[in-house]
């Protein structure tokens, strides 16, 4: 039984519908990869999922372990077990990373000292000395503000991950650090959902499946060499 | 006599019986009636907020509910519960120097500690001062005199209890003196007076609190606070006002600041109905400093008109004003920011910055900036920012787990923290927490 169900999903975006009816089932302690060209709606599906206000759902359903997502307010979510990992995360002023990951930690049941035991190998881990007490994302590169979703990740250890473009602007030392972690929480349970449409994570970290996603709909689905096609071939010709 | 209440109505017959009570020297009884003719003749503050509701004559201009104790356990339920609250009875066994509360008009307690008043420090009520210091005279109300406004003017005719703090040359005093000010009579009128004088390389941290019980009829707060900072001392002055909301809050705040002095102005304005407050700090030697870092809350039906001065009259003088202000329901933040340096004040530098976050669509904010500088040989620097909490940043604390009250105050909390983390932690946890309270409120 997959851990997270998303059935005939149809998103509108002010109005305008983006998703037409997506179907997608990720695994406990698999990667998958959600790929497809611009405007495809990978984002749209993982905002929606997490409960973005402004994505309105118009039809299906998305059950994590048998609940209702949709139902719930994005804390909710969240507190069931889903995390995204924003593509721009915004700044927040103020708050730092360590403060904010504790009061996150300490909503899902994590005590402080379960806290302080992880936190500073996974901030050693992920390479965020001395930013976690800066104020969250402020300042921060684009590869930093990736390894800080990363390390918020790492630590909230979610059921199901999804990753909007965990990739986009980070150099390859970076990238190794993300695609370790990814590894990591994979093998811990996590159902992993990486969105990109450029393969080279891929190769960090294998998918055990692929969809693409093509026009609002999974327009193709298969295993790791389509992943390999993609990058051989192109979107245009797989899709054809 | 303990659970007496007196009250009066302004008259020149009252401010002499006030004097009289008080057995105060004839000059400060000649001082308050010029005070009291000045204040008929002045006319009301012709900016700012809407005052026409404050209504002279329906106020109580003396009342003393309770009656000195000698500890704090004496004091009444309600006024102890409060100081439980802020754990100052145990900040004063621990972390304070002196601690001082004022009920209405008359200070109710003090203490210092020992050591500290065997290095010569004064820590008293004004009006003990006045009596005991015939030399006071050529401090009182000099710094503002009570031609400047007409609240100052009121406040020298009627003014009844306070603080004076007297800092020896040299003396650092090491962890801070504090005084807390509570109204509890209904429609009283509470004119604290505090002088502070910093003798050359002295220092200091004063810490006031202030509170009331919630009344309709409308209260007035309008104390007074000098201070005088002499060749290389320093003066912090903190204050914490969560008045209720049916309290006027009209201030006078000013310092002179004397060569390589330093006087910090540190402000949390969380209640009252209406508030003017623009602490001054007047640079008078070279080298001397001000920093002045305020944080409003304006909610529902509040009026906070805050701010800062600085006058650079010498050489070499600093000033750094920051204000943050937070303004919710129907909330009025105004931030009045006033940098003014003067042809003598060569190579004088000045940053003021101000920030504003508006919690709802109704909130409204405005900041007015004054800089006037007489010569070129000078850096000044302003910035100002508006803004509203963005869905983006509480979507993304949400989706982390945060319910919308918690998400809210993590980022309100953040962007006050400039100026939290200089406020004490009794206070700042105090802060936070009315802050949370209201939140939760807002959000349902």
């Amino acid at each position: 039984m997959p851990t997270l169900v998303v059935e005939d999903l149809h998103v509108n975006v002010e109005g305008k519908p983006i998703l037409r009816g997506v179907d997608l089932e990720l695994e406990r302690g698999q990667v998958h990869a959600l790929m497809g060209r611009n405007g495809s709606g990978k984002s749209t599906l993982a905002l929606a999922l997490a409960g973005h206000p402004n994505y309105q759902v118009t039809r299906g359903r998305a059950l994590l372990d048998g609940v209702d997502l949709l139902a719930l307010t994005p804390f909710h979510r969240a507190r069931q077990g889903l995390f995204l990992a924003m593509q721009h995360p915004p700044e927040v002023e103020g708050v730092s990373l360590r403060e904010f990951l504790r009061l996150a930690c300490s909503e899902r049941g994590q005590g402080f000292c379960e806290f302080h035991k992880h936190y500073p190998s996974a901030v050693a881990k992920l390479a965020m000395e001395g930013l976690d007490s800066r104020g969250l994302n402020v300042g921060f590169s684009g590869g930093e503000k990736k390894r800080s979703e990363l390390l918020q990740l790492y630590l909230l250890r979610p059921k199901v991950a999804l990753l909007d473009e965990p990739d986009s602007g980070v150099d390859v030392d970076a990238l190794r650090l993300i695609a370790g972690a990814i590894r990591d929480l994979a093998q811990s349970g996590t159902a992993v959902l990486i969105i990109t449409h450029y393969p080279r994570i891929l190769d960090h970290v294998p998918p055990q499946s692929v969809f693409v996603l093509e026009d609002g709909r999974v327009a193709e689905r298969g295993g790791y060499e389509l992943a390999h096609r993609i990058a051989e071939e192109g979107f245009e010709e797989v899709l054809r | 006599m303990s659970d007496r209440v007196a009250t009066a109505r302004l008259s020149r017959a009252f401010v002499e019986a006030l004097s009289r009570e008080k057995n105060e020297p004839d000059w400060m009884l000649e001082h308050r009636l010029r005070c009291l003719e000045l204040f008929e003749k002045l006319p009301m503050p012709r900016f700012g907020p809407d005052l026409s509701e404050l209504d002279f004559s329906d106020l109580a201009y003396y009342a003393r509910p309770v009656a000195p104790v000698r500890s704090l356990e004496e004091l009444p339920e309600e006024i102890r519960r409060t100081f439980q609250a802020l754990r100052l009875p145990e900040a004063e066994q621990k972390a304070l120097a002196g601690l001082g509360a004022q009920v209405d008009s008359e200070v109710v307690y003090r203490s210092l500690l020992e050591k500290v008043r065997a290095q010569g420090v004064i820590f008293a009520s004004m009006d003990q001062a006045v009596r005991d210091y015939p030399w006071i005279r050529e401090y009182f109300m000099k710094v503002i005199p009570p031609e400047d406004n007409k609240f100052a003017a009121l406040h020298g005719a009627v003014w009844s209890g306070g603080t004076f703090i007297w800092i020896p040359p040299g003396v650092e005093v090491a962890v801070p003196l504090q005084s807390y000010y509570r109204m509890q009579t209904e429609r009283v009128g509470q004119f604290e007076h505090t002088l502070i004088i910093a003798e050359p390389g002295s220092s200091v941290h004063y810490i006031e609190g202030c509170s009331a019980p919630r009344y309709t009829r409308a209260a007035l707060h309008s104390g007074m606070v000098e201070i005088i900072a002499k060749e290389g001392a320093k003066v912090r002055f903190t204050t914490i006002q969560n008045w209720s909301k049916n309290v006027y809050n009209l201030n006078n705040k000013r310092a002179w600041v004397y060569a390589e002095a330093a006087v910090d102005w540190v402000s949390g304005s969380l209640g009252s109905k209406v508030t003017m407050l623009y602490p001054t700090s007047v640079l008078l030697g070279p080298g001397a400093s001000t920093e002045n870092l305020s944080f409003t809350f304006a909610q529902e039906g509040m009026w906070l008109d805050a701010g800062a001065r600085a006058i650079h009259k010498a050489p070499h003088t600093t000033s750094r004003l920051v204000s943050r202000s937070v303004v919710q329901g129907s909330g009025v933040s105004v931030f009045r920011g006033t940098i003014r340096v003067e042809e003598p004040a060569r190579g004088a530098k000045a940053h003021m910055e101000c920030s504003t976050l508006l919690l709802s669509p109704q909130a409204r904010s405005e900041t007015i900036p004054l800089l006037r500088t007489e010569t070129d040989d000078v850096e000044v620097g302003h910035e100002a920012t508006v803004g509203r909490v963005s869905q983006e940043q509480l979507f993304y604390l949400m989706s982390r787990g945060l319910d919308e009250s918690q998400a809210l105050s993590l980022i309100v909390n953040g962007f006050v923290s400039p100026i939290l983390k200089e406020i004490p932690l009794e206070y700042a946890v105090e802060l936070r927490g009315l802050l949370e309270m209201s939140f939760e409120k807002a959000v349902g």
